[in-house]
């Protein structure tokens, strides 16, 4: 029995939808367990894994109807750079930050640091790397997760704001975040950027440290999506719609602070993640405000985080052009357009009576501090969106709005 | 073809290796999903690597065809180049190829249609012996069942064995299974 309304005509009920082991996994499993799917007509089986690849591969053949993915995944499998090229979009961003860049204890004495924060990590790791050049050490080794991922882009980022060429002065390698602590400890990798909990579970076995957080490369930065074909989405976009609101009012209670207990131990109970359950407890913890490592910690619902942002889906696109994944030709508004959905979106919000931004754009780069964006609905709280380097990312062509 | 297979599961890359081998394929290297597969890519110069579908593994070997200003053969994954079905009848087996950029297809499929081949019989097999599992309880229980109603009816072996095959046609059950469930009635009384 479903109590909404809104199921009617659903083209389908009962759905696959994958996840990967990782904390920012829990509006997908909070909707399943806390009945916000069904209240929506739906009955979704949730398939654990064991990588970003097989994700894509089992949403292409049809063996997962949608699924939890990295940001920039629905964009590289429509711009054809992915090795498949088969056409996605996403109508749902799942959650803001919860990565964190975290070095072998070696690295973390020899760096001397202060202060966990990225200007002066990155001054350290660079005094670091001109010793090992002059000392002919062979290139130090940092792992993120995946070709086309917010963490390689973030880490490339941060390296080269700092000055560090991130092709040259070291080697960026992929290893899949349940392996990042085992190669840490077999010195394999000298540190890693990866989403919650790994950073902490690298720490709890004395094996690493976080220096970064990468809300403090850039605050409130898009994380995962919830993506599925442009195919899948066209047959089925009722089905769509229901997801995508059942998921907002996951967020919406994932974002109560009194609730992030409880989904902590759905998620310890849905036996997804096999980390320690305090190292879980831990990051789905609302820091305290205005903590300088952490900022706000994982965002699921406020500050406008569900609505897929087509600027920065743009943003993206720059990153795969910067580092040579992408050509320079391509065309990064109208992909960007055609991938992030904001009009399904708001179909699906619409009869949620939450307050949807009017614009589809927003400038980065532009607010050090909490800020309010005026909508036709009210007012929406909005997070500080600034670059360590200050860096500013505008539409208008350098002018902020 | 110059193969490398990472699969955690032994007994299959035993299988999978005799077959590529007798197809006049080379097996350069085997390896387990944890171990440095870009120094063994690196090393080794595979044509194809063969890993299977649910390997977190697979996120590394994704990169080869990315960025790579000191790899002069790039890796691509084999459903870029190929024909989408076999791709998918290779996913569907479990398992997945990465290929150099380039690669001659014809035979290439050759190599990729073996891989699949021996996932499905592996799976097969597993299948198998999980089947085998199942008769063998299913007879064990059988028997147990028979000794109970012996013993509490005071009837024959045959007669037991009729009456249990009656109690399983008449709820449409096999008969293993009407055995496990007379089993678990007699206990509770």
């Amino acid at each position: 029995m479903n109590v909404n309304t809104t199921s009617a005509g659903l083209e389908k009920k009962r759905l696959q939808i994958g996840i990967i082991p990782l904390v920012d996994a829990a509006p997908i499993i909070v909707a399943r367990d806390k009945g916000f799917f069904e209240r929506h007509g739906l009955h979704v089986d949730i398939s654990v894994e064991a990588s970003w690849a097989s994700i894509r591969d089992k949403v292409v053949a049809g063996m997962l109807d949608g699924a939890q993915m990295l940001a920039p995944m629905p964009l590289a499998a429509t711009l054809g750079v992915d090795g498949i090229g088969t056409p996605m979009l996403t109508a749902l961003s799942l959650n803001l930050n919860g990565n964190s860049i975290a070095v072998s204890e070696g690295v973390y004495r020899a760096m001397r640091l202060t202060r966990r924060e990225p200007v002066s990590a990155g001054r350290a790791l660079k005094a670091l790397l001109e010793h090992d050049r002059i000392d002919g050490r062979k290139p130090r080794v940092f792992a993120h997760v995946f070709p086309f991922s917010t963490h390689h882009y973030e880490l490339r980022y941060w390296l080269a704001a700092s000055g560090i060429d991130p092709d040259r002065d070291l080697r960026l390698e992929v290893v899949p975040p349940q392996l990042v602590v085992q190669h840490l400890r077999d010195g394999r990798i000298d540190g890693f950027c990866a989403g919650a909990p790994w950073g902490a579970v690298a720490e709890l076995a004395g094996v690493g440290q976080r220096i970064v957080n990468t809300h403090q490369i850039w605050n409130n930065s898009p994380e995962k999506v919830f993506g599925v074909t442009r195919e899948w989405a066209d047959a089925h976009p009722r089905t769509h719609r229901a997801l995508v609101a059942a998921l907002i009012e996951a967020c919406r209670w994932l974002d109560e602070a009194e609730h992030r207990p409880e989904a902590a131990q759905l998620l310890i109970d849905a036996g997804a993640l096999d980390a320690p359950p305090a190292t879980i407890r831990t990051a789905l913890d609302m820091p305290v405000p205005g903590d300088p490592f952490f900022g706000p910690g994982l965002v699921f619902y406020r500050n406008a985080a569900t609505f897929p942002w087509v600027s920065h889906a743009i943003w993206f696109i720059r990153q795969m052009q910067r580092w040579g994944q992408v050509a320079e030709s391509v065309d990064a508004a109208a992909v960007a357009a055609e991938v992030y959905r904001a009009d399904i979106y708001r179909d699906a919000a619409g009869p949620l009576g939450i307050p949807l931004p009017d614009t589809d754009h927003k400038d980065e780069g532009v607010h050090a501090q909490d800020w309010s964006l005026s909508c036709s609905g009210g007012t929406l709280a909005m997070g500080s969106d600034r670059f360590f380097d200050d860096a500013v990312f505008t539409l208008g062509g350098g002018q902020p709005a | 073809m110059r193969v490398m297979l990472v699969d955690d599961d032994y007994g299959r890359m035993a299988l999978l290796r005799q077959a590529l081998l007798s197809g006049g394929n080379e097996v350069v290297a085997q390896l387990s999903p944890a171990d440095d597969l870009l120094h063994a890519v690196s090393q080794c110069q595979p044509d194809v690597i063969l890993i299977e579908v649910d390997s977190p593994s697979r996120d590394t070997l994704e990169s080869l065809g990315q960025i790579n200003r000191d790899r002069p053969r790039p890796i691509v994954l084999f459903a870029s180049q190929s024909d989408a079905d076999t791709a998918r009848r290779a996913m569907r087996a479990g398992v997945s190829a990465y290929v150099v950029d380039g690669m001659s297809s014809s035979r290439l499929k050759s190599v990729i249609d073996v891989a699949i081949a021996r996932f499905d019989e592996h799976q097969a097999l597993r299948k198998e012996l999980a089947e085998t599992k199942t008769r063998l309880a299913d007879r064990r229980d059988v028997d147990r069942a028979k000794g109970v109603l012996m013993q509490r009816r005071k009837l024959t072996e045959t007669e037991a064995y009729e009456l249990l095959r009656k109690m399983a046609m008449d709820r449409n059950v096999k008969i293993g299974d009407a055995a496990r469930s007379l089993l678990a009635a007699a206990e509770l009384l």
